[in-house]
């Protein structure tokens, strides 16, 4: 039987510096798609690794041994112990795996909820995963396109995606209201979230002058920095570089405040008084609420922003509601095509199909045979049962001897396709 | 003549708020271009009036407060206008037309006659004197209305409660530099103007300063417009800060008008200035 796991790590599970152990530069991203792939234990993997989060979806046929075997492969690709791993992740299984996978990829699970890049993140871990590393097969290819499925429903039938979007879109807005135009302006980013580079494009279509990148890994500044034509620096420098700028765009995932009240103040007076804007995308807040109450500087957190676009937040409840309930449905179908991909269901569902296309047949051809006796309707029902029975006898037993192997589940979905066994389920879908 | 002149004015002036307030709320730009246009033509009738009475008077027609009253219209209008053309900020008309046409009723609602002047005030430094002050008072009336805006502004963002004027209202920035620059063309004006007085005095009384408390209270204004420049100018001050203090300096700028030309007993009171009054 096949089980599937997640083994992850976001936002919310760790800091930002375990994350970043993690974090994907490309030769992490072979390494741990290529040790999925030699690994005896494991069947089908795929590496997700973004700003915020590290996942690896795997399936196994010994659940225990594949979990403990990737875990100390991360703790050995980070150099972290693997108690400090275990403690900062989760593991789940099954269907709580294939609910937390159609939920990253829908964006309920980012740390700004909606945030459209994370779906186009997925669909490169997992381009990478199924063409060029090839760790892929039937369960996951499955999974993962049911994921973007998922993910494009939530995004059409909810207004989710929309209030991310919006946010951005506020923020600029906003800024409007502070600056003649956005022309000629200096924008700080702290910390290289999803939603700050969103914010950051929205800003650059309107003309600033310069981006700065400052982050606790420097690499990942550099990263985004070269992305926008910016400038990095390092994350000691930004209280230095507050008063050269006039919006500040903070995202990380730091529990304490980055940007403080005294840190602003002191900039005051260097800047002239010049407006400072704040946007403070980040949960739990990095910019203090108190940096508000200086003269000439504004900060907007999330909430702010959100209330900007004039939606309330009960409002914004109702719709994850309806997100997580439409994650449901999918799960529930999802885990319909699962169950049949066993090898008794299949025998079951392969002789059951036979036996009634047979009695169909039989039924049909009655009539046309005229009036027969007891013993030549008997001869007539023997004749078919064999028949049909040695047709399917070869199949059950090449489908018997996939138990256990590394190839049974393509086996499995091939006969099922070759049989016509999902017809139902299909136009379930 | 001069009354049909300041009739018709007013009458298009009246109209032109009225377009300016439909346009604050409907923000529709034919409303404004109309609105804008009759106030141009409204600010032209209102100089007609003060021609033909310059014509008729042979001094500049600016002696009492009916008449101060109306100048001080005249000149917000014209420096609206100005400025229309510098900074293009719409929003500025549906607060300067109402000071304006407020001004106005008020003037002329005050009865008078105006017809013997003073020869003491037959003088080119008394024209330059009161038209140079009334053209200072306008332009730092776009000073007052921009810090009332600028406070609306930054209150509703800083309590982030963004009610109907965030949308109406120009971004902080553009407010802060209308308020420096009209401080910075209005000092000069008030300057020019306390100046020429001075020289005037000197011609008709003898002596430049007689710390008449009109004169005193002018000179606080000015150093209170004086500090707020040198503290912008100098020390950097912006938005918040400036605006308020702009908003007091109007407000002394006020009483002193109010005060100086009504109450307080000097000779720039207006009923001393007319005929046959003695200085």
């Amino acid at each position: 039987m096949t089980t599937i796991i997640d083994i992850g790590m976001n936002h919310l599970t760790a800091p930002v510096e375990l994350r970043e152990c993690l974090a994907g530069d490309d030769a992490k991203l072979v390494s741990v798609l290529s040790f999925m792939r030699e690994s005896e234990l494991i069947r089908e993997g795929i590496f997700i690794s973004t700003c915020n989060r590290v996942e690896s979806l795997f399936t196994t046929d010994s659940p225990h041994d594949a979990r403990e075997a990737v875990i100390s492969m991360f703790a050995r690709l980070g150099s972290i112990p693997e108690k400090d791993f275990i403690s900062n992740s989760y593991v789940l299984e099954d269907m709580d795996a294939v609910a937390h996978i159609f939920r990253v990829a829908s964006s309920l699970d980012s740390m700004v909820v909606g945030e459209p890049q994370i779906l186009g993140q997925i669909k490169e871990a997992y381009h990478r995963a199924s063409l060029m590393e090839k760790t892929t097969g039937v369960v996951l290819n499955r999974l993962m396109h049911r994921a973007f499925h998922t993910a494009k429903r939530v995004r059409t039938e909810t207004g989710i995606s929309e209030s991310a979007v919006s946010v951005s879109y506020a923020a600029v807005e906003l800024a409007k209201k502070f600056f003649y135009g956005l022309e000629g302006r200096k924008v700080l980013l702290i910390g290289a979230g999803e939603m700050a580079e969103l914010a950051a494009r929205h800003l650059l279509g309107h003309g600033i002058a310069e981006l700065l990148v400052a982050n606790r890994s420097f690499d990942k500044a550099v990263q985004v920095a070269d992305l926008f034509h910016g400038r990095a620096i390092l994350f000691e420098e930004i209280g230095r570089y507050m008063n050269e700028t006039d919006i500040v765009i903070t995202s990380t995932g730091a529990r304490e405040y980055i940007v403080t009240s005294d840190m602003v103040r002191k900039s005051t007076r260097e800047r002239r008084n010049r407006p400072l804007f704040l946007i403070d995308i980040a949960v739990p807040r990095d910019v203090d609420p108190a940096v508000n109450k200086l003269a000439n500087t504004y900060v907007y957190d999330i909430d702010d922003l959100s209330a900007v676009v004039q939606e309330n937040s009960a409002q914004r409840r109702d719709e994850a509601v309806k997100a997580e309930r439409i994650v449901q449905e999918e799960v529930i179908k999802f885990e319909r095509w699962m169950k049949t991909l066993d090898i008794v269901p299949t025998i079951t569902a392969l002789k059951e199909n036979t036996e009634a296309l047979r009695r169909a047949e039989i039924e049909r051809s009655l009539p046309a045979l005229g009036q027969l006796t007891e013993s030549q309707l008997q001869a007539v029902e023997m004749l078919t049962v064999s028949l049909t029975d040695k047709l399917i006898n070869d199949p059950i037993l090449a489908l018997k001897s996939q138990a256990g192997r590394a190839g049974r589940d393509s086996f499995l979905d091939a006969a099922r396709k070759l049989f016509n066994l999902d017809a139902d389920g299909q136009k379930r879908n | 003549m001069a009354d049909i002149f300041f009739a018709i004015a007013l009458f298009l002036i009246l109209i032109s708020t009225g377009g300016f307030i439909v346009y604050l709320a409907k923000q529709q730009n034919k409303i404004f271009y109309l609105a804008c246009i009759t106030l141009f033509a409204g600010f032209l009738f209102h100089t007609l009036f003060f021609a033909s009475r310059y014509y008729v008077l042979g001094v500049a027609p600016i002696f009492s407060l009916k008449s101060s009253l109306s100048f001080f219209a005249w000149c917000i209008t014209g420096v609206y206008l100005i400025f229309h053309v510098r900074f293009r900020l719409r929003v500025l008309g549906s607060f300067a037309a109402p000071l304006a046409a407020v001004l106005m009723i008020i003037s002329s609602l005050i009865p008078g006659v105006e017809d013997g002047v003073n020869p003491i005030l037959r003088s080119a430094w008394f024209l330059i004197h009161v038209v140079t002050i009334f053209i200072g008072n306008g332009i730092f009336a776009i000073t007052f209305i921009s810090a009332v805006m600028y406070l609306i502004q930054e209150g509703q963002i800083k309590r982030k409660t963004l009610g109907s004027f965030y949308k109406r209202l120009p971004s902080l920035e553009t407010l802060d530099s209308i308020n420096h620059h009209s401080i910075i063309y209005g000092f000069p004006f008030l300057t020019v103007g306390m100046i020429t007085g001075a020289i005037y005095a000197l011609n008709a009384l003898g002596s430049y300063w007689r710390w008449d408390p009109k004169e005193v209270w002018t000179l606080i204004t000015w150093l209170g417009y004086a500090m707020l420049l040198h503290e912008r100018l100098a020390a950097g001050w912006r938005g918040r800060k400036a605006a308020i203090m702009s908003i007091i300096c109007f407000s002394i700028l006020i009483f002193t008008f109010l005060a100086g030309s009504i109450w307080l007993s000097s000779y720039h009171t207006f009923n001393n200035l007319g005929a046959g009054a003695g200085l």
